[in-house]
């Protein structure tokens, strides 16, 4: 008993070790966020404040922040997923685009089913839909060994056209730019149904289905044999194979599951928020912005949590803050500069600096003597 | 002769370990002198501080009797140093020339003078006998005139004295022995060398005086002549090393490999594996010789199911294994100890318990529930590292922070520990310093004498006579003759790898 919670605390440890860069790099952006915002002429603390107050002043805001977290958490999950075999899936948007769509279908085709059921297919509907269309990009890495970034992207307009399509045919509403409405019994529970404080809010348990694909995401890849195989093929192909592990069959797999969690995200939109399908003029964003959520959480699914949250913040609060005068675009700038520094390992870098000048310091003091 | 490098009282730590500790280094004028000591003694640390790579804690560097302070390779390049990294760094798309004048590119006008500068490097090559086409592209050249381009591009600097770091440990017998000769050629017109290795037969063969490090200090400078390999080795272990271990007479058993006719195509449907057969039994070692890039790996690798067999037969115990994909071949009974051992032996991003049920992860054994039980892994690796003498800090570490000792004898203990019936053993000790070559030869000896049949390969003549009971010889893709040990000699191994008859090389030696 005693070795279990001793391995659980060095557990921990090791996980908030991982995330601790990212966390230091977001901070320094923040302070030099400020720096601009006053450099601009206004004042960061204005700016900050109303970036809090415009996502988190009240519940309902708050509210609506968790409800862009949900599929930004799941779509940068799809992404380090994808990451950790190796892979980098530029084609989250697509499959979440295709994840929506087909939990529109699903939502509306099966009208009369018991509620949980109901949700329960729409949601599954749209991850599978989600992880077919990964699975197509895998399988063509895996059997003619094209890249994986070039065919995401393609399927990202793919996907872009075949949703547009189907929602002005298939699913149309007629007259309209949308689709049918899905079912009332394939809707996700929303907050607002029983806590009145959330009244104004979008809120739906989605965002616990988020987490809790964090949870899974991370039993996969760390407690599994097959997570076991992901990552030695992420790390190394070769060994992989010498090791009696099938990289095809790996990279297919991986894919899939990528994609669900991608569709996954899509059906959520779907059932808990939209619980329509607009035609699209151009991407939602949600995909793209899994790639900065997972580089940011260090492709770590607590990580991607707290990223996630961070991106919603800043979105969300984003909007309040030009409310205060303040340029929408700072906004962009941070999430930039967060990026850049979390990107370029900028506080791995500067911590081994000041390591190694400390090392230098008392060598010079022991010569000095 | 004067004394071109003196170093004294050098030092030097990193954070938790003493590299180096009060070295005291000379080198003469014309000679090559050897560095010798194992993995981790601290001579590439030495090398890099004299190359400016890094700077030394204490102690003082004089280069041609005059104290300097190199801090940085550029320093060192001015003063005439240079250095051939065991890694080499070279652009494999240039030509030899543009890769020898990076970053000293001479130029005409605005544009660069290749034309003198191929010129040039034809000259240095004619002078000491580098024979380098300076056209060549670096990719199409084989690894030993990469090595020639690296000792050029110092010279093309203006060397006077060169540092070559673990020269020999990418080339065959062949090059090696070509290498000998460029290095006497370059110290009999004035340079002055400087060879870091762990090999004992080099040392003598290559060098005017030795310098043993141990565990980052000088241990002894004697002049080659005057010693001989087993003192070399036990000053340099700091302990008495047995160079040939003990072997008993083979208890062979029934037949464990059969290997009928084996042919294997490249992607390119280049034959690389021409019709083998082949059979080994249990307790006995097969050694198959030869020149690199005769078919050796492809044939390992069709065994294994890393590649296609494009036609023939492989038979473990009796049962076709011919085609399958690698998790049935290990399942089967097949151990493998690969020859690159970054490559394809282990994860390197993983930790040392991952790594040690790599191949095995499978096992019910690992598992709990629907995941598997990182406990009991890390316990099975623990007794791995103990009973194969792994020198880790813990088996959570990852396997990129060993030592290639300690991470070939994970390797082997994994592999062993699966208690297979066929063990290929690739390259068991490439790159391995005297005691981990004891060791892993040891347990290769071990694994025959518990009725194991072992497949060796090795590009080491000295390895495959030691170990063997029956030695294969492989040339163009083909078993050119199987010999006895007891009638095996290197010189007849010799004419056979490159391509001659066994029966005509029996008739030379009589």
């Amino acid at each position: 008993m005693e070795n279990r919670k001793s391995e659980l605390i060095e557990e921990i440890k090791k996980n908030a070790k991982e995330i601790s860069y990212p966390l230091i790099a977001i901070i320094i952006s923040f302070i030099a966020g400020g720096f601009l915002i006053y450099a601009f002429g206004k004042s960061p603390m204005v700016a900050y404040k109303s970036l809090i107050q415009g996502s988190l002043g009240d519940w309902n805001k708050f509210g609506e922040t968790l409800v862009v977290v949900t599929p930004l958490i799941l779509t940068g999950l799809s992404v380090a997923f994808a990451y950790k075999c190796g892979l980098f899936n530029i084609g989250a948007e697509g499959q979440f685009i295709i994840g929506s769509i087909s939990a529109v279908w699903a939502g509306w085709a099966f009208n009369g089913l018991p509620p949980v059921l109901h949700v329960f297919l729409t949601l599954a509907v749209g991850a599978a839909a989600g992880g077919i269309w990964a699975g197509i990009v895998g399988w063509l890495k895996a059997k003619v060994g094209s890249h994986e970034v070039i065919n995401s992207i393609m399927m990202n307009y793919i996907a872009l056209n075949v949703s547009n399509y189907l929602t002005m045919t298939f699913l149309n509403e007629e007259a309209k730019a949308f689709t049918h409405e899905i079912a009332q019994s394939a809707k996700l529970w929303r907050f607002a149904e029983a806590f009145a404080q959330f009244k104004y809010s979008r809120l739906n348990i989605g965002i616990f289905i988020a987490l809790a694909a964090a949870l899974i995401a991370y039993y996969i890849l760390n407690k599994t044999v097959r997570g076991y195989e992901i990552r030695a093929v992420g790390y190394n192909p070769h060994a992989s194979e010498y090791g009696g592990i099938s990289i095809a069959k790996n990279i297919v797999l991986t894919m899939v599951i990528s994609g669900m969690f991608s569709g996954l995200a899509g059906a959520i939109q779907i059932a808990g928020v939209q619980y329509r399908a607009n035609n699209l003029f151009g991407f939602t964003g949600y995909g793209f912005d899994g790639i900065s959520v997972a580089l940011v959480g260090n492709n770590h699914p607590i990580g991607i949590v707290l990223s996630g949250l961070l991106f919603g913040i800043l979105q969300k609060g984003g909007s309040n803050m030009q409310l205060n005068g303040i340029p929408k675009e700072v906004v962009g700038i941070i999430q930039g500069i967060i990026i850049l520094f979390v990107a370029a390992n900028f506080v791995r870098i500067v911590f081994d600096k000041i390591k190694e000048n400390r090392h230098l310091k008392q060598k010079t003091i022991r010569e000095g003597k | 002769m004067s004394i071109v490098v003196e170093m004294r009282g050098i030092g030097k730590s990193f954070p938790g370990i003493r590299a180096i500790d009060n070295i005291k280094l000379q080198i003469k004028h014309g000679e090559i002198h050897v560095l010798l000591g194992e993995n981790g003694a601290g001579k590439s640390t030495l090398m890099n501080i004299l190359y400016g790579l890094y700077q030394p804690d204490e102690g003082e560097i004089l280069i041609k009797e005059k104290e300097v302070k190199i801090t940085n390779p550029n320093v060192a390049i001015s003063m005439g140093i240079g250095m051939v990294h065991q890694h080499f760094m070279l652009v494999p798309p240039f030509t030899v020339t543009e890769n020898i004048v990076l970053g000293s590119e001479p130029k005409k006008g605005l544009t660069l003078d290749i034309d003198s500068a191929i010129k040039e490097v034809e000259a240095i090559s004619k002078k000491y006998e580098l024979h380098v086409d300076p056209r060549a592209l670096v990719q199409d050249i084989s690894v030993g005139m990469q090595q020639r381009v690296e000792i050029l591009k110092t010279l093309y600097r203006g060397a006077e004295i060169l540092i070559l770091d673990e020269p020999t440990a990418v080339l065959t017998p062949q090059e090696i022995e070509e290498l000998g000769v460029i290095l006497k050629s370059l110290v009999s017109q004035g340079k002055s060398i400087i060879l870091i290795t762990h090999k004992l037969k080099e040392v003598m063969s290559m060098s005017d005086r030795v310098t043993i490090i141990r565990r980052g200090k000088v241990i002894d400078t004697l002049d080659t002549k005057s010693t001989n390999i087993e003192e070399l080795a036990e000053k340099m272990v700091g302990r008495k090393v047995n160079l040939y271990q003990e072997k008993s007479l083979p208890n062979i058993g029934d037949t464990v490999l059969q290997v009928k006719g084996l042919r294997v195509l490249d992607h390119r449907k280049l034959e690389h594996v021409k019709g083998v057969d082949f059979e080994i039994r249990s307790g006995e070692i097969l050694g198959v010789a030869g020149v690199d890039g005769n078919g050796q790996s492809e044939l390992i690798m069709a065994i294994t199911g890393l590649t296609k067999v494009a036609s023939g037969a492989v038979l473990l115990n009796g049962k076709d294994i011919t085609g399958k994909i690698p998790k049935e071949v290990i399942n089967s009974g097949v151990g493998h100890i690969p020859e690159d051992r970054h490559k394809r032996g282990l994860v390197l991003d993983f930790s040392l318990a991952e790594n040690s049920i790599l191949g095995s992860h499978h096992s019910k054994k690992f598992k709990a529930g629907t995941g598997l039980n990182y406990r009991k892994i890390r316990d099975y690796a623990k007794r791995l590292i103990s009973e194969f003498d792994v020198r880790t800090p813990s088996e959570k570490v990852s396997a990129k922070s060993l030592s290639g000792g300690n991470q070939q004898k994970l390797i082997v203990a994994r592999e062993l520990d699966r208690d297979p019936s066929l063990l290929i053993a690739a390259q068991p000790t490439r790159g391995l310093d005297v005691g981990a070559i004891e060791f892993v030869h040891k347990r290769l000896l071990e694994q025959r004498d518990h009725g194991k049949a072992l497949l060796l390969v090795s590009l080491e003549l000295d390895e495959i006579l030691e170990l063997s009971d029956r030695i294969a010889v492989m040339y163009d893709g083909k078993i050119v003759g199987v010999l006895d040990a007891k009638d095996a000699t290197e010189k007849r191994l010799g004419i056979m790898m490159a391509g001659g008859d066994s029966k005509a090389s029996d008739a030379d030696i009589q």
